[in-house]
């Protein structure tokens, strides 16, 4: 709520929406096209007992081509022009920042199970962003995977993927 | 009054103590769910439908829809507290409940807010208890050219009532049917689309979709705020319960209102969202005092909270008697209805009349059990805000990444949930719509099937869809609706040539 200048849209270091833009369009345009040639490979027509596998996927493959193409065609027409403003760069950072430890997380559920990733993970983002000690992390990243242990495994019965640590603790 | 005493039969099913039970913990995960960003209806309700799996199905469905009631009530006390959404749909409601609890009437604005919603929601719920059985026997005479005469309704409505790009709508629609036929084709056996990939033979399950656009992608999101919750605290007091309730009654032209669009937005599929935007819009037109509005005016609160909890059960009613859901949450609840065997329809009023009185009388019970706990845990949920986002961030990550898991017990998902954050991430910034992506996922198969049926009645013929008075005016409605993104740019065009030639 404050009248004074200089919020939004001001500064000059921000990521254009143009590219992005382009490439989910483009993106669009491929899955679209891959629809498409599936469909004619199944057959988009009739056969004894009715309409093949195609049929249906053809017309929808047919759609996505032609809209997210004329996306795709609006946003080259305007690119010169186009200044509008995907995030500004802080902001940027800040997402990245938050997706590449998602994604080794992910990756880290494969190798040493969901529980010790979680840790990890929660552990990082504590101490990284959190600034706090050790003890508070350390009960916190152990805590909450321990909790979803005991919720799951033994309360629900419902198993979660686990790593060689757990294997070696007998579960 | 046949609905009377089946109403009562439900209170019946309903109102045992473990059901009741049910909806406590329903409706304390749903405020939960909805007081943490990143974890909304649609995905909170996908995470936990595994845990449900081997509950009976009236159980399960009273605690999954006492979630959602729970996450329509928790997104007003983030909204009013702290001025962040917990949801799209309390977005309206920041306007004017953030600065009342500027002004130290924060009591106030959560206790309008909570009593809007549950306003909103009992008319909603009389609207489901007295219209479905009704639907649900003129959908019986349905066939299939019928039914998918009202699919392509709901999603030419989709198109035509967006706020964003009909190109933009079009395509996150149609990426989600190309989801959607992905894998085994039911009927004739092939494979589609799997380019070789054995994986892909099950196809992408939506419910990774909801927890990875919803989920994963709101956290990125929000995360670009750099989130430091700066909240105000609050305590309700019986007392002011009772003045705010005495002040609301002045304003039951815009609970009237209200409530109106949100049924309306909720059974055509506009949504809770922009439900509440146009409640708002309209509650500012109407006043007499439009200068109020953004500092603090009580119907600002009033306004989008009635419309918002109305569209939101009303999406219940095309859920239930058609099959065919009004929101991405309701789809998803659609979903469990299906996995529980239950086929959503006009023959489910026939078949399962027990379930589904169940469940219209849970909504009941479920919002008055949700309105009393919400009223007085407030300080609570406040308090948990205060945990800082480097804490939350990552928990919501391991609750989501859990959830994906379980929906299969399959690594895959988790990795598919990863790539769906980042495209729901992508979309959400370049202004395409989720919600159309997320219904043409789980009702891609049915339409698919309707589609094909109609065909085959009428060997190939599309004129099947306007070969009777009652296809052809849901068909032509649909088509009015497709085009009518046409007629705004026509006049448009219209109006630059004029001015080109004055």
């Amino acid at each position: 709520m404050s009248g004074d200048r200089g919020s939004a849209g001001v500064s000059g270091d921000a990521v254009g929406a143009r590219w992005p833009e382009l490439i989910v369009a483009l993106a669009l345009m491929v899955l679209g096209t891959m629809v498409i040639a599936d469909s004619l490979r199944v057959g988009i027509g009739w056969a004894d007992d009715g309409p093949r596998s195609g049929y249906f996927p053809f017309y929808i493959g047919l759609a996505l081509l032609g809209s997210s193409g004329w996306v795709f065609v609006k946003q080259l027409l305007r690119f010169k022009r186009d200044h509008a403003v995907f995030a500004e760069r802080e902001q940027a950072k800040l997402v990245l920042a938050m997706l590449w430890p998602v994604t080794v997380y992910v990756a880290a559920i494969f190798l040493v199970g969901i529980y010790l990733a979680s840790a990890a993970l929660i552990g990082y983002f504590m101490l990284r962003y959190g600034k706090y000690k050790a003890l508070p992390t350390a009960a916190v990243s152990f805590g909450v995977p321990l909790l979803f242990f005991l919720v799951f495994e033994r309360w629900f019965l419902v198993q979660l993927p686990k790593g060689p640590i757990e294997r070696w603790l007998g579960f | 009054m046949e609905e009377l005493s089946n109403l009562a039969g439900g209170f019946a099913v309903a109102a045992t103590l473990p059901n009741l039970g049910f909806m406590l913990i329903g409706i304390t995960l749903g405020v939960l769910i909805g007081v943490l960003p990143g974890l909304g209806g649609a995905n909170g309700i996908a995470i936990l439908l595994p845990l449900t799996f081997s509950m009976n199905p009236v159980s399960a469905i009273i605690m999954l829809s006492c979630i959602y009631w729970g996450a329509l009530f928790g997104g007003a006390i983030t909204s009013i507290l702290f001025n962040i959404p917990g949801e799209p749909w309390s977005v309206a409601t920041t306007f004017d409940g953030h600065p009342m609890a500027q002004q130290g009437k924060a009591a106030e604005a959560l206790t309008a807010a909570f009593t809007s919603s549950f306003v909103g929601a009992l008319f909603a719920v009389l609207l489901i208890t007295f219209l479905a059985p009704l639907l649900a026997k003129f959908a019986l005479k349905f066939g299939p050219a019928e039914f998918f005469a009202v699919q392509f309704l709901t999603f030419a409505s989709f198109i035509g009532m967006s706020k964003e790009p009909a190109a933009k709508t079009i395509a996150a629609m149609m990426l989600g049917f190309a989801l959607a036929a992905v894998g085994m084709d039911t009927v004739t056996g092939t494979l589609r689309m799997t380019y070789g990939q054995p994986e892909l033979l099950k196809g992408f399950d939506f419910l990774i979709a909801v927890i990875g656009l919803f989920g994963i992608g709101e956290i990125l999101l929000t995360m670009e705020e750099g989130l430091a919750f700066k909240g105000k605290s609050a305590k309700i007091t019986f007392g002011v319960v009772l003045k705010t309730w005495k002040a609301m009654f002045q304003h039951w032209k815009v609970f009237l209102r209200s409530t109106l669009i949100g049924c309306w937005m909720g059974i055509t599929p506009g949504g809770a969202t922009p439900a509440s935007f146009m409640s708002y819009g309209m509650a500012r037109r109407m006043s007499k005092t439009p200068e109020n509005f953004g500092k603090g005016d009580i119907t600002g609160v009033i306004a989008p909270e009635t419309a918002a909890h109305a569209a939101g059960t009303s999406a219940l009613l095309p859920m239930l008697t058609l099959g065919i859901p009004g929101s991405p949450t309701a789809a998803v609840l659609l979903g469990g209805l299906l996995i529980w065997g239950l086929q959503p329809g006009p023959m489910l009023f026939i078949e399962q009349k027990d379930f589904v009185w169940g469940l219209i009388a849970s909504m009941y019970l479920g919002n008055i059990v949700g309105l009393i706990v919400v009223l007085t845990t407030v300080p609570w949920w406040a308090a948990i805000l205060r945990i800082p986002f480097s804490v939350i961030a990552p928990v919501i990550i391991v609750i989501c990444a859990i959830g994906a898991y379980t929906v299969h017990s399959s690594m895959l998902d988790v990795v598919m949930m990863l790539v769906f954050g980042v495209v729901g991430y992508f979309f959400k910034k370049l202004k395409y719509p989720l919600a159309p992506l997320v219904l043409a996922l789980v009702l891609g198969d049915m339409a698919e099937a309707s589609f094909r049926q109609s065909m085959l009645l009428s060997q190939g013929e599309l004129s099947i869809f306007w070969s009777n008075p009652l296809v052809g005016t849901i068909f032509g409605l649909a088509v009015l609706l497709l085009l009518w993104p046409l007629w705004g740019a026509a006049k448009k065009i219209a109006r630059k040539q004029e001015a080109k030639a004055a």
